[in-house]
């Protein structure tokens, strides 16, 4: 038990990286069961109406096709079939009513995909339309009302105070107070006030949702594409009314998840169908159906600062409208969780946050790489270069006057600790040479260069469990229900496996979530893995470790001399038996105060992360190049630091797209782009020429081995940095995403007095 | 749903004679016929490249090619082994080594595209090979990796000459 190859801290190859060059890592998208019907959704193509009536004549009488379930159907098998994670608000398929273009309203079950598809198409439903509204604000106080009432799942102890309210279409309402806001305001030298808004975009993981349920005897057993498996067993056993363990929940590689793959997408609907025809379904969803699934927020932003001569916040009043979509999803959490965040990783005194969960007509919006954080970085990090700017201080100055640091008081009251928030800005700044003298262009092409730096809480409260089994041989297997939907989990918590053991990385199995073997996990999200996972691995790792020493001691050998399988021979006479170590993990939290949203302690951990970026901008035709990016993350020590860089570059290219190019277009609640034709996500050539990642320097102290999560820190500062670089280089201020070359030329033109014509 | 037709083709190497409904594509047919996962349908548009396969040494998107097309043509799919020690080809061990990939959905069509990109042009700069693999997405946007390990193929191959 000496030897620790491939632990932690060294940037070992992923496990699975043989069966994914040679394609055969498993997906459930490939999955074919014996004597499986594939499943086609029929879905609303209005945004708000009540649903009179469906017609599925023609597709019944469809040779091959084998049934067509409504709404109603679902009742047999789920007698309150509603879903959600913190409010039961979405029906499996609808019921009397649809609140969004592309909900679920009824499912064709065929052997052949392709004739379960033409048969769909023939459904036709008829509907008495409702007033629908689709604008966050417009559904503070519109007379369109997405849900009659409202039921609070209580999922989550944290979102306790969830009120099934009547006519309105506020799902969750987050406040917090600090100071004397309107005092400060009151006396400040200068105040400033801007709104800010983010688009509608969407994840698209490369494998589409797909579920596959299986019927067994009084059981059922689910193949899905998610990264919470153990929710998916709790709520599916919840809407059949049977125990935990008449659900078996597995789940192999996820082909991309980013925050998609959570809670239920199509799990339920597989699982009814399979129950009530009793056979195989299989439910894949298609790229252009990823559109009518799940969204990001979007958001519209207010936020002012009173800010004194020097360039000191002294206060800062955030409002934020989340659009929520027609079913809140995780929603009132991110409204939550990551409001709390809003007056960005600053040290400001007063501090007002009014922040809102709305239900409108359009998709459902979830968590997307950030939890929200990358929305209220867009808002806190542009407000703070324009006022930068505005009272003539350097940007990166500005910041450092003002950077929380490290024992100081965020806007909750949790005093901060294990933050490097400072050094992440100052890293970030000496990576740009901001000091130095910058090539600013010439003519029509003109450079710059921005910088945003953001923080987000981890989530809570939530546990993990692990179990480590050694094998009689000295190899062992680590069971837990961490999703590595690409984000190289299983290396990293292998490696914790390893150092703690000394086993070779080699010889220990990562066993991939089945509900049935792998104990509790919360979910694969926000970043919470690395920390959560790891701390309850590292612990069932020492567990086993402490169990094996005392076998040694039995048998009269010491672990440090003696192998392993010879310490199981001499225990049990030949190579047979095992040393089974578990570890569970919950970190303290205080939840926030309902009035004043104040708290102790108000997360496990922070994650930080910076971008800085050189561009270009043609000023004939409004086209933005970026040049370089630079992100810097804080990610604790790394148990694998070449994953953690992949993490934050991946993390800060997706963040470009969801800055430059994405945007889902709507017309009457409809996505008109749902293709990835006419919504253009990153490709090779949109790569800027030079990305720089860095690690900075910093320990996690409550973190397995000093590490913490970083799969999102990437995404923080992008969209900011790039529009004070636009600003720097043509002095333009852009407030709304995207960031296209059309709104690039449109904010020139109007600059230089010939606006354009309106679309 | 329609008729099938027999196909007879070469596949990795063998050759084989299946029968198949005239409307499956490529990705159906090596899929339900040949346990064949490696090319994977995502977009169904011919825009991302999970879906590519060799047809007669041309890259196609198995999504948009009715599975007649293959009759009678030399088929390579990601799953034909390499005629090495462990199977692998150089590109898939620079893939590796680079951390060329996150999720692997995508890994099989880069991997082919770069194997036929450095057939065409050994020595590609960085411009070559950005332009040669744009056909290709990967969401998990692991391309500054997918660059580094097409370089160290291309390095490599030379100081081995
Ligand atoms: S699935 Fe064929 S190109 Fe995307
Ligand atoms: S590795 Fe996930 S899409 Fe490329």
């Amino acid at each position: 038990m000496t030897s620790t190859q491939g632990a932690v801290g060294q940037s070992i190859r992923r496990l699975e990286g043989r069966a994914k060059v040679t394609g055969r890592a498993q997906y459930v998208h490939t999955l074919r069961l014996p004597g499986m019907l594939h499943g086609k959704v029929f879905r609303s193509t209005v945004a708000h109406a009540r649903l009179l009536g469906l017609d599925a004549s023609a597709a019944r009488a469809l040779p091959g096709v084998h049934r067509v379930l409504v709404g109603q159907d679902i009742l047999a098998v789920m007698p309150d079939p509603h879903y959600g994670p913190a409010f039961h608000d979405q029906p499996v398929l609808a019921l009397d009513k649809v609140r969004y273009v592309g909900e679920p309203v009824a499912l064709v079950l065929a052997e052949d995909p392709h004739v379960a598809e033409e048969a769909a198409a023939l459904i036709v439903a008829r509907y008495e339309p409702l007033p629908a509204v689709y604008d966050e604000v417009e559904a503070m106080d519109s007379t369109a009302v997405v849900h009659e009432v409202l039921k609070p799942a209580g999922t989550f102890p944290d979102l306790k105070h969830l009120q099934g309210k009547r006519d309105t279409n506020i799902a969750l309402d987050y406040s917090l107070r600090r100071g004397d806001p309107d005092g400060a305001f009151a006396s400040a030298d200068h105040v400033f006030e801007h709104r800010f808004r983010t688009q509608q975009v969407l994840h698209v993981p490369l494998e589409p949702f797909v579920s596959a349920a299986v019927p067994g005897e009084g059981t059922l057993t689910l193949h899905t594409a998610s990264q919470s498996p153990s929710f998916v067993r709790i709520e599916i056993a919840r809407l059949l009314g049977w125990p935990e363990n008449r659900v078996r929940v597995q789940v192999p590689y996820l082909g991309g998840g980013f925050g998609a793959k959570l809670y239920i997408k199509v799990e339920a609907l597989a699982a009814a169908a399979a129950l009530i025809v009793g056979r195989p379904v299989k439910i894949a969803l298609t790229m252009e159906e990823q559109f009518f699934t799940l969204t990001k927020h979007a958001a519209t932003l207010r936020i002012r600062s009173a800010v004194t001569r020097e360039g000191r916040i002294t206060a800062r009043e955030c409002e934020v409208w989340w659009n929520g979509g027609a079913y809140a999803d995780i929603g009132p959490r991110i409204t939550q969780k990551s409001g709390f965040t809003a007056p960005g990783p600053y040290d400001i005194e007063h501090v007002r946050i009014d922040s809102y969960a709305l239900y409108t007509n359009l998709p459902p919006a979830g968590a997307l790489r950030g939890f929200g954080i990358p929305q209220l970085v867009w808002a806190y990090e542009s407000h703070t270069d324009m006022i930068a700017r505005e009272l003539g201080i350097d940007p990166v100055e500005m910041r450092r006057r003002n950077i929380l640091r490290e024992g100081r008081p965020q806007a909750t009251g949790t005093v901060m600790r294990d933050a490097a928030i400072e050094q992440v800005l100052e890293r970030t700044a000496e990576r740009m040479r901001w000091s130095e003298a910058f090539d600013r262009g010439s003519g029509t092409r003109r450079r710059g260069r921005g910088i945003a730096i953001g923080f987000k809480a981890s989530v809570s409260p939530t546990t993990s469990v692990a179990i480590v089994n050694i094998y009689a041989d000295g190899s062992c297997a680590l069971y837990c229900s961490t999703v590595d939907m690409g984000q190289g989990s299983d290396t990293a918590m292998a490696q914790i496996v390893s150092e703690v053991l000394g086993i070779d990385i080699d010889r220990i199995t990562v066993v991939h979530p089945d509900t049935d073997v792998t104990p509790y996990d919360m979910a694969t999200l926000g970043s919470r893995s690395t920390f959560h996972m790891g701390n309850a691995v590292r612990a069932a790792a020492e567990d086993a470790r402490s169990k094996l020493i005392a076998l040694a001691q039995d048998v009269g050998v010491s672990v440090e001399t003696t192998p392993i399988g010879e310490i199981f021979r001499r225990k049990y006479g030949m190579q047979a038996g095992n040393v089974v170590g578990s570890g569970s993990f919950v970190p303290a939290y205080t939840p926030t105060d309902h009035h004043t949203g104040q708290s102790d302690n108000v997360t496990p951990f922070w994650m930080i992360g910076a971008t800085g970026v050189e561009v270009e901008v043609d000023t004939e035709t409004g086209q933005v190049t970026v040049n370089r990016l630079v992100n810097v993350g804080d990610a604790g020590r790394a148990i694998n630091p070449a994953i953690v860089e992949t993490q934050l570059s991946g993390a800060a290219i997706m963040q470009l797209g969801f800055t430059m190019t994405e945007q889902m277009r709507f017309r009457d609640g409809q996505c008109v782009n749902p293709s990835l034709a006419d919504y253009r996500i990153p490709g090779i050539l949109d790569i800027p020429a030079i990305i720089d990642n860095e690690r900075v320097d910093a320990t996690q102290s409550s973190g397995p081995f000093g590490a913490k999560g970083v799969g999102e820190s990437g995404t923080f500062g992008v969209s900011p940095a790039i529009a004070s670089a636009i600003e720097d280089a043509v002095g333009i201020r852009l407030t709304s995403l995207p960031i296209t070359a059309e709104s690039v030329l449109r904010a020139l033109r109007e600059q230089q007095g010939r606006p354009l014509q309106a679309d | 749903m329609g008729t099938t037709r027999t196909l007879r083709f070469t596949l990795n190497g063998e050759p084989v004679t299946t029968e198949a409904p005239s409307h499956w594509n490529v990705v159906e047919l090596l899929q339900n016929r040949f346990n064949l996962y490696g090319a994977r349908e995502s977009c169904g548009q011919g825009l991302c490249g999970c879906c590519t396969v060799l047809v007669d040494g041309v890259a196609v998107s198995g999504c948009l090619s009715l599975a007649a097309r293959v009759d009678g043509a030399d088929v390579r799919t990601i799953e034909a082994p390499a005629a090495t020690e462990d199977g692998l080809d150089d590109v898939q061990q620079a893939f590796i080594e680079s951390g060329a990939f996150q999720c692997g959905y995508c890994t099989p069509g880069f991997v082919l595209m770069t194997r036929k990109l450095l057939d065409e042009c050994p020595q590609p700069d960085d411009e070559d090979i950005r332009h040669y693999l744009s056909g290709n997405l990967c969401r998990c946007a692991a391309y500054p990796e997918i660059v580094a390990a097409v370089r160290l193929v291309a390095q490599r191959r030379a100081t081995r000459g």
